[in-house]
């Protein structure tokens, strides 16, 4: 069984946003690029299942669709643990465009399992799992918070508005994880950074597709006006200010 | 030409989330010389549908085939793709929510529509599409153009309001044509937190961090919560350290939410924490660190110790409504 994790390579999460002169666009310089969180959390997932006494996966892929700055990211991934990497080798648009190179890569290949961030914490889309399974007609589900596997199916549990739900799919599926998969995310080895280098990363080349949105120009949020500072011995005036002057309580 | 928006329903019931989507899909179809369409699947009382007529919706499609109560994706997505083109939608909203999440962007290779997640504001431009969106977890606004003839916009909560333009409605039942092909997830069972007020519903939030201490400290921050109708949430170590459950951990990698009161018991304010509250109208911030970050992002704050401040504060609720 083969099975692919869905890389985004964004800014740390720490990272203070910039734009260019002309607001179309976003600086990027200086900045330190990683692993979405998901996405790391999603690839520890899929390595604790590969270890499991009797597992039925062979290989674990990973892919991302970019320019060749992003390949200390997939070479981190690798580092972790993965088994080999493929670049898409095309500066993407938007999630359409990311979701219709990752599909043609799935095809070649036939993944069994994929596995897919809810969201990147860059654009914050939510998009390319769902687009891709679409593309793809795989089954999918969304917000998955716990995966095992059970022979030739899935069981997962998975959150929903004021709930939570298990359920059972089976091959080819696509999940798309958050929270929960897995709790801390794994750091590379000294051995797995060593090994990491002489892995396979595959430059794939991009199959034509074409993107349905464009970012067109970006804002800065406001500041915000400074806290307004009640003193501990008197937290009634706290509870006045938000019945009369803010009216929230 | 017509504005569909999908609106859910909580046990039968439409809320305030359902209504701000109606009321933004009325903001659209006004812009467009046109009329909105809402779409409900589930198990929902025509008297209680045609409540979507207040805020400007004319028509009110119910499905209501109990094979789509599983939320299987592949399913709802091709029973809301036949709604879409019956309706003949050039726009399409939804929530932001898991079942946003789950079927906006499986709808939008379906209908090769452009899709605009987490928009924030009604589209600035028409022609271009152009729809402002936060990006970089609230760090930065997008604006996004939709390039082409299908475009499906997902809402962020509390982010439009609701605006009232009653128009009559007519509700009519649609039985989309589904093979059993169609449904591929089984479930096996389900668990409701049913009863309590939902993080991502909840108009005021009350928050705690690890300056709590440990998950026996909890009791005031509940009964702040209880006393005020307000959900309760927590930051991420006070999740991961199991004192308090996944689904209340908001930031970054957990819930975002806008609620219109959030309250940071013993939080720091770190980036990853802010990225998920940011949006909240009102922040108050209790925390004995005068130099805590949080007090960056708070227009309220107390410098103290929440042990202390939070039960005078239960008080002090308590003595302001007794008079
Ligand atoms: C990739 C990534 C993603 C992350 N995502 C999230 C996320 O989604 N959500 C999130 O919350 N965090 C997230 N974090 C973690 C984040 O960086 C912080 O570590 C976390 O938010 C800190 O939680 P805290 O404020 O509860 O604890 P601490 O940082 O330990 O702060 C506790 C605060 O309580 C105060 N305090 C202590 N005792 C008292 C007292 N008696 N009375 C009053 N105040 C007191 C202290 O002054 C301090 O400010 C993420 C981190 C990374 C790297």
């Amino acid at each position: 069984m083969k099975l692919l994790v869905c890389i985004s390579n964004v800014p740390d999460t720490t990272t203070k946003i910039k734009l260019s002169p002309d607001n179309k666009s976003v600086d990027l310089s200086g900045i330190q690029w990683v692993i979405n969180p998901w996405d790391e959390l999603a690839l520890t997932r899929a390595l604790e299942l590969k270890e499991t006494a009797g597992s039925s996966i062979e290989k674990i892929s990973v892919a991302s669709v970019g320019t060749a700055e992003l390949e200390p990211t997939l070479r981190k991934a690798l580092a972790i643990g993965a088994d080999d990497a493929f670049r898409i080798d095309l500066n993407p648009q938007d999630a359409y465009q990311v979701a219709e190179e990752l599909a043609a890569l799935v095809k070649a290949q036939s993944f069994d399992i994929i596995l897919c961030g809810i969201e990147s914490s860059d654009y914050n889309g939510a998009m390319v799992g769902g687009m891709l399974a679409e593309q793809l007609g795989y089954t999918s589900v969304s917000s998955v918070s716990s995966l095992n596997l059970d022979g030739s199916n899935v069981k997962l549990t998975r959150e929903i508005d004021g709930g939570k739900q298990n359920l059972t799919v089976s091959l080819p599926f696509l999940a798309i994880v958050q929270k929960g998969i897995a709790i801390e995310p794994r750091i590379p080895s000294m051995r797995g950074i060593m090994t990491a280098r002489t892995k396979p990363l595959t430059v794939v080349a991009a199959s034509g597709s074409s993107a349905l949105t464009a970012v067109v120009g970006n804002a800065l949020p406001t500041a915000k006006s400074a806290c307004h500072m009640v003193d501990a011995e008197n937290v009634s005036e706290l509870v006045r200010l938000l019945h009369e002057e803010a009216k929230v309580i | 030409m017509s504005v569909l928006v999908y609106i859910e329903n909580r046990e039968g019931k439409l809320n305030k989330g359902a209504f701000e989507l109606v009321s933004y899909a009325s903001r659209i179809a006004k812009d467009l010389n046109t009329g909105v369409t809402a779409l409900s699947i589930g198990n929902v009382s025509e008297s209680e549908l045609s409540r979507a007529g207040q805020y400007g919706a004319s028509k009110v499609i119910s499905i209501n085939d109990g094979r789509l109560e599983t939320l299987d994706n592949k399913a709802y997505t091709i029973a809301i793709e036949q709604v879409a083109t019956a309706e003949s939608a050039t726009v399409l909203v939804m929530g932001s929510g898991f079942t946003g999440k789950a079927i906006a962007p499986r709808l939008s290779v379906r209908l090769k529509a452009g899709l605009v997640p987490f928009a924030i504001a009604a589209p600035s431009s028409y022609q271009p599409f152009v729809v402002r969106k936060k990006t970089f977890s609230g760090k930065s606004f997008s604006d996004v153009e939709v390039k082409s003839a299908v475009k499906i916009i997902t809402l962020s909560p509390n982010s439009f309001g609701l605006h009232e333009s009653p128009v009559s409605t007519a509700v009519t039942t649609f039985s989309p044509n589904l093979l059993d092909s169609d449904f591929s997830t089984r479930v096996d069972s389900s668990e409701k937190f049913s009863g309590k007020v939902l993080l991502t519903e909840a108009d005021i939030v009350v928050s705690a961090g690890r300056g709590m201490k440990g998950p026996e400290n909890w009791g005031p921050v509940e009964e702040l919560a209880e006393l005020l109708g307000a959900a309760t949430a927590c930051s991420r170590p006070v999740a991961d350290e199991g004192w308090r459950p996944h689904a209340e951990h908001v930031g970054q990698t957990g819930k975002v939410i806008a609620p219109n009161l959030y309250f940071a018991f013993g939080i720091s304010g770190a980036i990853q924490h802010v990225a998920g509250i940011s949006s909240s109208k009102v922040i108050v911030a209790v925390n004995k660190d005068p130099e805590a970050p949080i007090f960056a992002t708070a227009d309220y704050g107390i410098v103290g110790d929440v042990q202390k401040i939070l039960p005078e504060l239960i008080q002090s609720i308590k003595a302001s409504r007794s008079h």
